[in-house]
């Protein structure tokens, strides 16, 4: 029994050992946004909170305009989300629900785009934006993420199992057409799938660096992660400054994550238990 | 025959919902998608700087890139960091996950919200942060160093050096997301397997070694291959982490080398070659990858 007790310890100290070093970095940040610079940059170190924040926060807004970035970001994420969201859904729900000639070949074809490396694409589609005139606009940002093979893989394995075939026959005995079954039945039932689908969407346009400043001219536009790389570029000496506006930065998104992470996490194993 | 395919025309018609209902991905993926890599594998043959006439080059440009020095070092310095933060890294989440699964331990959901944590933090953030801890003379490492009893380190004098604070950020912002992938395998296995392993007196290594590795090997393959292929497009770490216009030391990655080979020096037509040696590079490893990892039949 001791032995027991002794093992239980030693798994849940190494356990813990893990957890600090995953959650040292962002004490650390906090750290570095409420002190100086010379505080922070100082040796040994300064472990503890200072003051600063409020100043920080100041020099933030000084050197870029991160309401703009902000904004910008907010924007472009909701758009891409919004729309992933209903193309793929509908999209995964066809696949899952229908036959109809091609469908497999059409599917198979789907899944086989996942494994194109996405940079093979990147100096050719750039291109593509500026023959269209499309540098510096959000269109070039939105416009090729609207629909996502991956998306449609994923509600398609939901829907698959979550959508009987009587509840479509009854749909339709009820007089719905293909895209009522669509928004009045499948939909409701796929509010799971889709909430883990539009958290990885929208996370991974809040996250994406390389695109957005392949094709953001002016920075105006940009978004929050290429405006925390510029900022790091070009005001190095103030770094107090560069950590508060990274805190700003990934603090929305750490919260929105404590509030849907069991879901969230479930659904990230199910994905890759099933694929 | 011709009845047939007057039928098969009559269902396409009548399933014409459906074509459209997913047309909007196809449609997408034929002008972002396929359109670019076939004018890639186009330009990759030509000379061109985005403005000017295209030159035709043959595969000369391809010859260029396998003997640039600084291309082959690309290559040489991906796979090291690849391989300096994904082994460990892999092997890690591994251990941890098979603690957290290990039936006496509680608070499941609080380990793994707290390890996940790091992976929903931003790569540019990342590079932020962890750049703080390093410096050449002072800063959070050289502190630790000190207080354990060795000596500072340059961090960012060497090569060497600045592929391990590179591999420090993957390691960090991958563990808990491999590790949630192990943890969501080692529930799949059935728990009357380690009731048995535990009447039969088996340690906690053997029944790691006897039970969960060989029952997860689908999973590791899986986790494998995406490290692989994420690993080898290394990009935003050396590209924020460099301060100065040029990357740091040691730090050219094969994607920041085409980045500045199309965006930096206009060289489109070379970048759009590089891409696709690349490409070749990510299928070999990958294929080798499911050689090494595959789910063996005789088991």
């Amino acid at each position: 029994m001791r032995s027991e007790t002794w093992k239980k310890v030693t798994i849940h100290l190494i356990l813990l050992i893990g957890v600090a070093v995953s959650v040292f970095p962002f004490y650390w940040l906090f750290v570095m946004s409420t002190n100086t610079t010379s505080a922070v940059f100082a040796f040994p170190p300064k472990l503890v909170p200072g003051n600063q924040f409020w100043t920080n926060v100041r020099s933030v807004w000084e050197a870029v305009d991160f309401t703009q970035a902000f904004l910008n970001t907010v924007f472009v994420a909701v758009v891409i989300t919004f729309f992933r969201l209903f193309f793929e859904s509908l999209a995964g729900f066809t696949f899952a629900k229908y036959k109809f000639p091609g469908s497999k070949v059409l599917f198979f074809l789907l899944l086989a785009t996942m494994m194109i490396p996405g940079q093979l694409s990147l100096v050719p589609q750039f291109m593509i934006m500026k023959t269209l005139g499309w540098l510096g606009d959000f269109k070039a940002l939105i416009v090729p993420s609207l629909a996502n093979a991956f998306g449609i893989f994923w509600i398609r394995q939901f829907a698959q199992d979550a959508i009987h075939d009587d509840l479509m026959d009854a749909g339709r005995i009820d007089g719905c057409n293909n895209f009522r079954l669509y928004f009045n039945v499948a939909l409701p039932i796929l509010r799971p799938g889709l909430a883990f689908l539009g958290i990885t969407a929208f996370m991974g346009v809040w996250e994406d660096y390389m695109w957005p400043l392949v094709v953001l001219t002016d920075s105006s536009k940009f978004t929050l992660m290429v405006t925390l790389a510029q900022m790091k570029t070009s005001h190095t000496a103030n770094y107090a400054m560069i950590m508060t506006g990274t805190l700003l930065a990934t603090l929305p998104l750490i919260v929105f994550f404590l509030f849907v992470s069991r879901q969230f996490i479930a659904g990230l194993a199910d994905g890759a238990v099933k694929s | 025959m011709g009845t047939k395919v007057r039928h098969t025309w009559r269902e396409v018609i009548r399933s014409r919902t459906q074509y459209l209902f997913i047309s909007p991905f196809y449609i997408l993926f034929l002008v972002f998608g396929l359109f670019p890599i076939l004018f890639s594998a186009y330009l990759a043959l030509n000379k061109w700087d985005g403005i000017g006439e295209m030159k035709y080059v043959g595969f000369r440009q391809f010859q260029f890139i396998i003997t640039d020095p600084e291309f082959l070092d690309a290559v040489k310095n991906t796979f090291i960091i690849w391989a300096m933060a994904n082994i460990p890294l892999l092997c890690c989440a591994l251990v941890v996950a098979f603690l957290i699964n290990s039936a006496m331990v509680r608070f499941k959901d609080f380990y793994r919200i707290a390890y996940y944590l790091p992976n929903v933090t931003a790569m540019v953030a990342v590079v932020i942060i962890f750049q703080s801890f390093f410096g050449n003379h002072y800063g959070f490492a050289n502190y630790i160093l000190q207080k354990i009893g060795l000596h500072e380190v340059a961090w960012f004098n060497s090569a060497l050096t600045v592929q391990m604070i590179i591999a420090s950020m993957i390691f960090w912002r991958y563990l808990g997301y491999n590790m949630v992938i192990y943890l969501a395998g080692l529930q799949k296995i059935p728990s009357d397997l380690y009731e048995a392993a535990n009447l039969d007196g088996a340690t906690m290594w053997q029944t790691f070694t006897r039970i969960t590795v060989p029952m997860l090997r689908p999973i590791i393959l899986f986790t494998v291959m995406m490290s692989t292929i994420g690993g080898l497009q290394i990009f935003t770490e050396p590209q924020v982490l460099a301060t100065l216009q040029t990357p740091y030391q040691g730090s050219i990655t094969i994607l920041l080398y085409m980045y500045r080979e199309a965006f930096k020096f206009n060289n489109f037509g070379y970048a759009a070659a590089v891409s696709w040696v690349m490409f070749a590079i990510i299928m070999v490893v990958s294929f080798l990858n499911w050689r090494i990892f595959k789910p063996s039949d005789d088991r």
